[in-house]
């Protein structure tokens, strides 16, 4: 019985905490608060140790990431890959070196945050909190891929439909509470990751500059549409400045 | 055509003293913050001399500005490509100790030490860390050649010259410098807007002023490498790229800048240009060669009445083409054709224009025996007591400018491209005033000999006066052409209200909500 409380809290109220705070907080943030709303680089005060954690920490959590949303996304897909041996292997694989290379990544983002004095002067607490989060997160990743095998498998098959029934708003936690508590603690880590983004430096990827891709590379702003007001007789209803 | 209208800025460099307090104008209003003290929006630097950022021109270390690619142009070290490939790391993005370590002195250690035998002393502390440091590096270090050999030797406009020309620079006899001041050149193909992956940065249509919307930048850092000049700046506190603003609120409230009005050498000029906003990508792309001349066309003739006709038809306001009219930036850049770009071949087609330095090349120095002197002087020149010969002479017209002690191929590396005509050309014209107006207030020029020089310069007398006028007489108004910024028509469109009067009354923008059937 109280174990069923327990569960039903981690993996019904939480969960829905989670998503609840990260979208109010970060639509709020995002629309009231643009001038916090920074990636808050600290390459321009170290640029060399920088480059060693953060790259692999970057590239390695975007592939992880993907992964993750694809299972979620597309588990039939994600079965019908893993049903050939190899190409589970090669998926197993890669995803797992991807993580390392999160840990490893990570692990120098961390030595130097705490080693370098300039770095430690522009360091926050909620820095510090999520780069250990985020780290005991991926070393309970790893350790699941390691010791659960084979995840992606099985995260396809018990996972995306809990996930699924979240979304849904009809929560089923049974395939949830059966699982061993190294996976439950992920997942605990997970919604607790999504609760803490708009309170973290962690809301810079939601603004991945993706538009750039198709912007015109010059940007010049109208402050009012001077060919609409230009003659004082013309009628003028145009409110909206004009971009271009 | 596209007619537009551009802020523009004109340096006068000969008159520019190295005294800063255009710098501490723009740092006592914008940037004595945290994550701000090592900026200098504007700052001046001492040539030949590795300037601020070090080495900023030199664009195989910092990759900025624009390069040519076939016929087309690209960004040297960002771009869509480049910018989010390298968005983690940027590999080719300044650090702060190529700038310095900003520091402050712990003063009160002089007021508080107990007694003891020595002077207590105030320890210089970072600004970053609040720890000692040993400082390398401050703003302006390199000023008036000090350090030569690690500032002024290092210059990267030197490697064009041999190795013989650049001693022949720094033979001390010879040696020569000028002040080279620098603000954000409020560029017509801005690398730094181009290079932003949040689009935070953009030209103010109605006059050119670029500017970083606060509140969109994201650190992506790109801006920074992408400015060939270094005027994108990093804030490491607030994480947020800062620029120059040219003093906007100044500017719309009808003053110039704070540098500007500052200045003491009185060196700086600001008005508007109209210009052909459909030729700029075509201009940006041209050979090295062609860029000067070709900035130079797309800049309109503001009494033209075509132009004025296309220029309102674009909307350009009535008071704005005055202010082009009086504009002194579209005379010394065009009518006269006195000012040049700095670094054109950046290719980002910048709207800070510089008259180069006349008074480093102006005299030659040669070895002469002292008798030789006396009898080969022409009445003008100066001579020392040791056996160099200071020589100023005017008697043959251009002479001094072929042997000029300061290298013309070292001004033409910053201000033309390489190319010596252009440098050339307006050297020659300020030579030109100056024998014009000897010949008006001293008298040992002849008025035949005057007309020869302007006529040989391109410069008529009506224009020579004016040349004068405008760079030794002239009072504010006359520097500064401030075009009015139309903010009654802008308020007006944000508070208009009028059209909702018999709805919900003055005072509200938003209409009400739809109700019944
Ligand atoms: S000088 Fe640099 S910062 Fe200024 S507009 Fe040009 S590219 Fe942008
Ligand atoms: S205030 Fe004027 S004269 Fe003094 S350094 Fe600045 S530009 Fe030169």
């Amino acid at each position: 019985m109280k174990l069923n409380a327990l569960n039903n809290f981690f993996f019904i109220a939480f969960p829905y905490m989670a998503l609840i705070v990260f979208l109010i907080g970060t639509i709020y943030r995002y629309k009231t608060t643009g001038f916090k709303f920074s990636s808050l680089s600290s390459q321009f005060l170290e640029s060399r140790g920088l480059f060693w954690g953060v790259i692999p920490f970057h590239f390695g959590l975007i592939v992880v990431f993907l992964g993750h949303l694809l299972a979620f996304c597309f588990p039939k897909g994600q079965l019908l890959w893993n049903s050939l041996p190899i190409r589970l292997i090669i998926l197993e694989v890669t995803a797992f070196t991807f993580g390392i290379n999160i840990f490893i990544g990570l692990a120098a983002l961390i030595v130097r945050r705490f080693t370098n004095p300039r770095i430690r002067a522009v360091t926050n607490i909620m820095d510090t909190v999520i780069e250990f989060l985020l780290l005991a997160q991926v070393i309970l990743g790893c350790w699941i891929a390691l010791g659960y095998r084979w995840g992606s498998s099985w995260f396809a098959a018990d996972m995306s439909p809990y996930l699924w029934s979240i979304i849904k708003l009809n929560p089923k936690v049974e395939a949830m509470s059966a699982m061993p508590w190294i996976i439950k603690l992920h997942v605990i880590g997970a919604f607790l990751i999504i609760l803490l983004i708009p309170f973290t430096r962690l809301i810079h990827f939601l603004v991945a500059p993706i538009p750039y891709i198709w912007r015109p590379y010059q940007q010049v702003m109208w402050y009012w549409n001077r060919k609409k007001i230009r003659f004082a007789d013309a009628q003028w209803v145009h409110h909206k400045p004009r971009n271009n | 055509m596209d007619i537009r209208a551009q802020t523009s800025m004109v340096f006068y460099l000969d008159k520019c003293i190295g005294c800063h307090t255009c710098s501490i104008a723009c740092k006592n209003i914008w940037t004595d913050r945290k994550g701000a003290e090592y900026m200098w929006w504007n700052n001046v630097e001492t040539k030949p001399g590795t300037g601020y950022p070090t080495k900023w021109e030199d664009q195989e270390i910092y990759k900025g500005g624009w390069e040519k690619k076939g016929e087309r142009i690209q960004l040297k070290g960002a771009g869509k490509r480049k910018g989010l490939v390298n968005i983690f790391h940027n590999p080719n993005m300044p650090v702060i100790d190529d700038y310095y370590e900003p520091f402050t002195y712990r003063y009160l250690d002089l007021i508080e030490s107990p007694s003891m035998d020595d002077q207590p002393t105030a320890r210089p502390v970072s600004l970053i860390t609040g720890k000692p440091i040993d400082i390398k590096m401050g703003p302006n270090w390199d000023d008036d050649l000090s350090g030569t050999p690690d500032f002024a030797r290092n210059d990267p406009n030197l490697k064009g010259l041999s190795a013989a020309e650049q001693e022949a620079m720094f033979h001390l006899e010879k040696m020569a410098f000028y002040y080279l001041p620098r603000i954000c050149n409020h560029c017509l193909n801005p690398a730094c807007v181009a290079a932003c992956p949040s689009g935070a940065i953009y030209k103010r249509g109605e006059d050119g002023i670029v500017l970083i919307n606060q509140d969109v930048c994201r650190a992506w850092r790109m801006c920074v490498t992408a400015c060939p000049y270094k005027k994108s700046y990093y804030n490491w506190h607030t994480g947020k790229s800062e620029k120059c603003i040219l003093c906007y609120p100044r500017i719309e409230a009808g003053f110039a800048p704070a540098c500007m009005h500052s200045c003491v050498g009185r060196i700086r000029y600001l008005g508007v240009i109209l210009y052909d906003a459909s030729q700029i990508k075509s201009i940006a792309s041209v050979d090295e060669k062609e860029l000067v001349d070709r900035q130079l066309q797309m800049l309109l003739d503001p009494f033209d009445s075509q132009v004025i006709k296309e220029a309102q038809s674009n909307g350009i306001a009535d008071s704005t083409i005055k202010a082009a009219q009086n504009s002194p930036t579209y005379k010394f850049a065009k009518a006269w054709g006195l000012a040049l770009p700095l670094h054109p071949e950046f290719r980002t087609v910048p709207m800070l224009f510089y008259v180069p330095p006349l008074l480093p090349v102006m005299a030659s120095l040669k070895e002469a025996k002292q008798t030789q002197q006396g009898q080969k002087l022409h009445d003008a020149a100066k001579f020392w007591d040791d056996n160099w010969l200071y020589d100023t002479s005017t008697k043959e017209l251009w002479g001094t400018l072929d042997e000029a002690r300061f290298p013309l191929k070292y001004l033409a590396s910053l201000f033309s491209a390489g190319d010596e005509e252009q440098v050339k050309v307006r050297l020659k014209k300020l030579m030109a005033v100056r024998m014009y107006r000897r010949w008006k207030t001293v008298g040992d020029v002849t008025e035949e000999k005057s007309n020869e020089v302007l006529k040989d310069a391109g410069l008529t007398q009506a224009m020579a006066e004016g040349i004068y006028y405008l760079t030794t007489l002239a009072k504010f108004d006359d520097r500064f052409v401030v075009p009015a910024s139309h903010r009654e028509q802008a308020l007006e469109m944000l508070e208009f209200t009028g059209d909702k009067k018999g709805a919900t009354g003055f005072g509200f923008k938003e209409a009400t909500a739809q109700r019944g059937l």
